[in-house]
């Protein structure tokens, strides 16, 4: 059977764990036979600032970009952040959208209002919007860090894998001691779409 | 880490291959200074059983030492980011005359679209400059292969040998094939020649006639090299391309014929006109400068180039598509959406000073780091940035011109490892030529914005061994200034009043701000309080805003809001701590006129 190709777009803000969520994404799709290709950006641009990464697999993939317009899932880790990133959407891509807020300076500092209606914005890009509370999901496990796992558990839903390559991915990219605490992430995140009524 | 078999496949970055490759090639000694997007290739390296690996001063010493390496029959790697290159050309252009005995490759790894660098310059241009081959990777796949082919070019041809890689391949994963380590046939030992290495002006006369010679062996090698490439297709449109640029040109125009040129010098000539003569339209692709195109035009080549492929800024697929079709499509971002430009962390110590130096209204001459996003508002505190060490040159120089109006106006303002880089010889220039600026050297005891890397005022090395640590303000004093102080950095009161002396000193003076960067293993364990807002007592002055601090937010109000949270109607608003993001620093409470931020209890 021919592989399925896709372009999957993480965008959130620096420290939220973007590149190990995007790490275990790449992972699974190599460990399913998919070529695999991530692109990022490292150094000043992840002191708090926005971030994205790139990940596009298929039977072979040439550019490690995606281009506006053509991406078949965005994960948002941060609201406005996924609006900020949603005009990379393909008409009918879906978003698995984090609620959590994070200011940036400029709203921090009074200068700016942080943006209002971004959820009905978002959904006039698209209608397969999965909007999670991904940040409550990790504080209920008592590790803030784990909003990434959750995030990549509830998008999994939306990507061609069984839950076994991501849980095979986990075990390969992390350290032993912290693969349990994100293994119940992924799952606390998986659980989350599935009342969303998006099983797939 | 062991060798594992030899159809195993990983999903790697671009550095993370590079480093793979020259471990498989046996290298034996690497240095280089960290800079984005080149610093997770020694820091992989370095992670390879049976291997040497360090950070250097600056680049320049890692060139240095790679060299020497070379001299002595091993196989050796210098790494570094593109505006690195600038500082090491020195010993690399008469590397280059030299040649090597063990395999010598030197990484420059270039930012397009300056990501996280101070300029874009195309370091192909020093590959040309300096008479070395330069191979050009386009995938993780090819980043390995080529580094362990350029130990071999370097071998064979008696020369260094640049691999150029830029951001979109040192920091993109792509499928590797692991394989085997293989070794060098030059039998390590420092054999005496003369002719060869001591660079005279009557033996680097000599040498120069070889390097002429051996590039002309090259430019034929060029032509059947198999990374240089062929593929017919179409051929109504014929790419030429190279890197990164190959990948776009084919998800663009994946029917198109396509010249792929992995080694960007010297240049195949002869495949270049069989295939420009094999389509009937010729466009380059390539990012930055018209390094590719200008040889295709000497050629006699009718091309199209830059005047349709941007020269500034990376590219993309779109933007090859668009170039060659002439069509663009419109892309619309959502608008008006509030910037999110990097930060300072919560308790960033450098936040401290540069609050309490905006008091005083100077001119702070800037430098490489963390510290420069100080630039940014609300500290808004910086007025220069060059490149490395330029902050106290510059300062001197800005002394220099003003005279004794300078006195008190101007400051330096350097991280602990960048002054190590560059900052001591124009530190002694300041000495020396009777000056009396005062210089800060923010010393957070690591290497902050690459990532967290030791270097000589940290006390480890890279292979995490414990060394004798540079002493900064005892080197300071031995270049001869007599007045260094350290202070910390949060305790902004203490920072002021050392600051208010040394500025106005009529000698040279140095302050030492000394606090560890937060993202240190050893400060994220210790335990640290939580602050927090007490409502009642905010008046909403917003005195604690204009840190910058990321865990400090602005809660608007509407006037009708604030008369039911008990304000005046005219309050605006009030602070609020994010619990997750405060690093405990202790910095905004020593701002609070009203002793409205304290350390929470719970």
């Amino acid at each position: 059977m021919k592989k399925p190709r896709g372009n999957v777009f993480l965008a959130g803000v620096g420290g939220q764990g973007i590149l190990l969520a995007s790490e275990v994404l790449g992972e699974a799709f190599l460990l399913s036979g998919f070529d695999v290709k991530k692109s990022e950006v490292h150094g000043m641009a992840q002191r708090g600032g926005a971030v994205t990464t790139h990940l596009r697999y298929g039977p072979k993939v040439f550019s490690p970009l995606i281009e506006p317009g053509t991406a078949d899932l965005l994960i948002a880790f941060e609201k406005m952040e996924a609006l900020r990133f949603a005009h990379f959407l393909r008409p009918g891509g879906a978003a698995v959208v984090n609620a959590q807020e994070i200011m940036p300076p400029s709203v921090a500092t009074g200068r700016e209002r942080y943006p209002e209606r971004i959820e009905e914005r978002l959904a006039e890009v698209t209608p397969k919007l999965y909007l999670v509370d991904a940040l409550a999901a990790a504080l209920s496990l008592r590790e803030v860090r784990a909003v990434n796992m959750v995030m990549v558990g509830a998008a999994s839903h939306l990507l061609p894998l069984p839950e076994a390559s991501y849980l095979g991915a986990l075990r390969v990219r992390l350290s032993e001691r912290v693969v349990e605490v994100n293994e119940r992430a992924f799952r606390a995140g998986r659980g989350l779409l599935v009342s969303h009524g998006a099983g797939g | 880490m062991s060798v594992p078999a030899r159809e195993k496949v990983e999903l790697l970055s671009g550095n993370e291959a590079i480093a793979r490759g020259a471990f498989e090639a046996g290298v034996k000694v690497a240095s280089a200074y960290p800079g984005t997007p080149s610093t997770e290739i020694l820091e992989n390296f370095a992670r390879y059983e049976g291997v040497y690996a360090e950070w250097a001063p600056n680049e320049k010493v890692a060139v240095e030492v790679a060299h020497g390496a070379s001299m002595a029959g091993v196989r050796a790697l210098a790494v570094m980011k593109h505006v690195g290159v600038n500082v090491a050309a020195d010993p690399i252009f008469t590397a280059s005359y030299t040649g090597v005995r063990g395999g010598f490759v030197i990484v420059t790894a270039d930012d397009p679209e300056l990501h996280s660098s101070q300029n874009e310059q195309d370091n192909r241009h020093y590959a040309v400059a300096a008479k070395i081959p330069m191979l050009e990777p386009s995938d993780s796949w090819e980043a390995k292969e080529f580094t362990k082919l350029a130990f071999q070019l370097s071998e064979r041809y008696d020369t260094p040998v640049f691999l150029r890689s830029t951001t979109r391949i040192s920091h993109a994963k792509g499928a590797v094939r692991l394989g085997d380590v293989e070794g060098s046939p030059v039998v390590p030992g420092f054999v005496r020649d003369p002719a060869k290495w001591v660079m005279l002006p009557e033996n680097a006369k000599r040498r120069h006639v070889l390097v002429e010679e051996r590039m002309r062996s090259l430019a034929e090698f060029a032509e059947g090299f198999e990374g240089n490439r062929i593929e017919w297709g179409d051929r109504g449109l014929g790419i030429i391309t190279a890197g990164v640029s190959y990948q776009y040109a084919r998800e663009a125009f994946p029917d198109a014929s396509v010249l792929k040129l992995g080694m960007a010098h010297p240049l195949p000539s002869r495949l270049i006109r069989e295939f420009a003569a094999g389509v009937s339209r010729v466009v380059v692709v390539e990012e930055l400068d018209p390094h590719l195109e200008t040889h295709v035009k000497t050629l006699g080549i009718a091309a199209q180039g830059k005047e349709i492929i941007p020269l500034v800024g990376e590219l993309s697929p779109r933007i090859v598509r668009e170039g060659i079709s002439g069509e663009a499509v419109p892309v619309r971002p959502a608008k008006g959406l509030p910037g999110r430009p990097p930060n300072l962390c919560p308790g960033c110590p450098h936040r401290g000073l540069f609050y309490v130096l905006n008091k005083f209204k100077v001119t702070v001459a800037g430098d490489i780091g963390c510290y420069t996003l100080a630039a940014l508002p609300p500290l808004g505190g910086m007025d220069t940035c060059v490149c490395m060490g330029a902050s106290i040159g510059n300062a001197f120089g800005i002394e220099k011109a003003l005279g004794k109006a300078a006195l008190g106006k101007v400051v330096a303002v350097i991280g602990d490892s960048t002054f190590i880089h560059s900052g001591i010889t124009p530190l002694i220039d300041i000495v020396y030529n009777r000056g009396f600026s005062t210089v800060i050297i923010l010393d957070n005891r690591t290497t902050a914005m690459t990532g967290a890397q030791e270097n000589p005022a940290t006390g480890r090395t890279l292979m995490d061994e414990p060394s004798r640590r540079l002493d900064l303000a005892a080197l300071c004093r031995a270049v001869g200034v007599d007045h260094v102080y350290t202070v910390n950095p949060h305790d902004m009161a203490q920072t002021e009043a050392v600051l208010r002396r040394e500025l106005f000193r009529e000698e040279p003076s140095v302050i030492i701000t000394e606090a560890p960067c937060v993202l240190l293993p050893d400060h994220r364990k210790a335990k640290r309080p939580v602050y927090e807002v007490i409502p009642d007592l905010c008046t909403g002055c917003m005195a604690c805003s204009k840190l910058g601090c990321p865990a400090i937010e602005w809660v608007p109000f509407a006037p009708e809001e604030a008369v039911a949270a008990g304000k005046k109607a005219t309050q605006k608003g009030m602070a609020r701590i994010n619990p997750l993001l405060c690093d405990g620093c202790n910095q905004c409470p020593q701002l609070c006129k009203f002793k409205a931020i304290l350390e929470r209890k719970d």
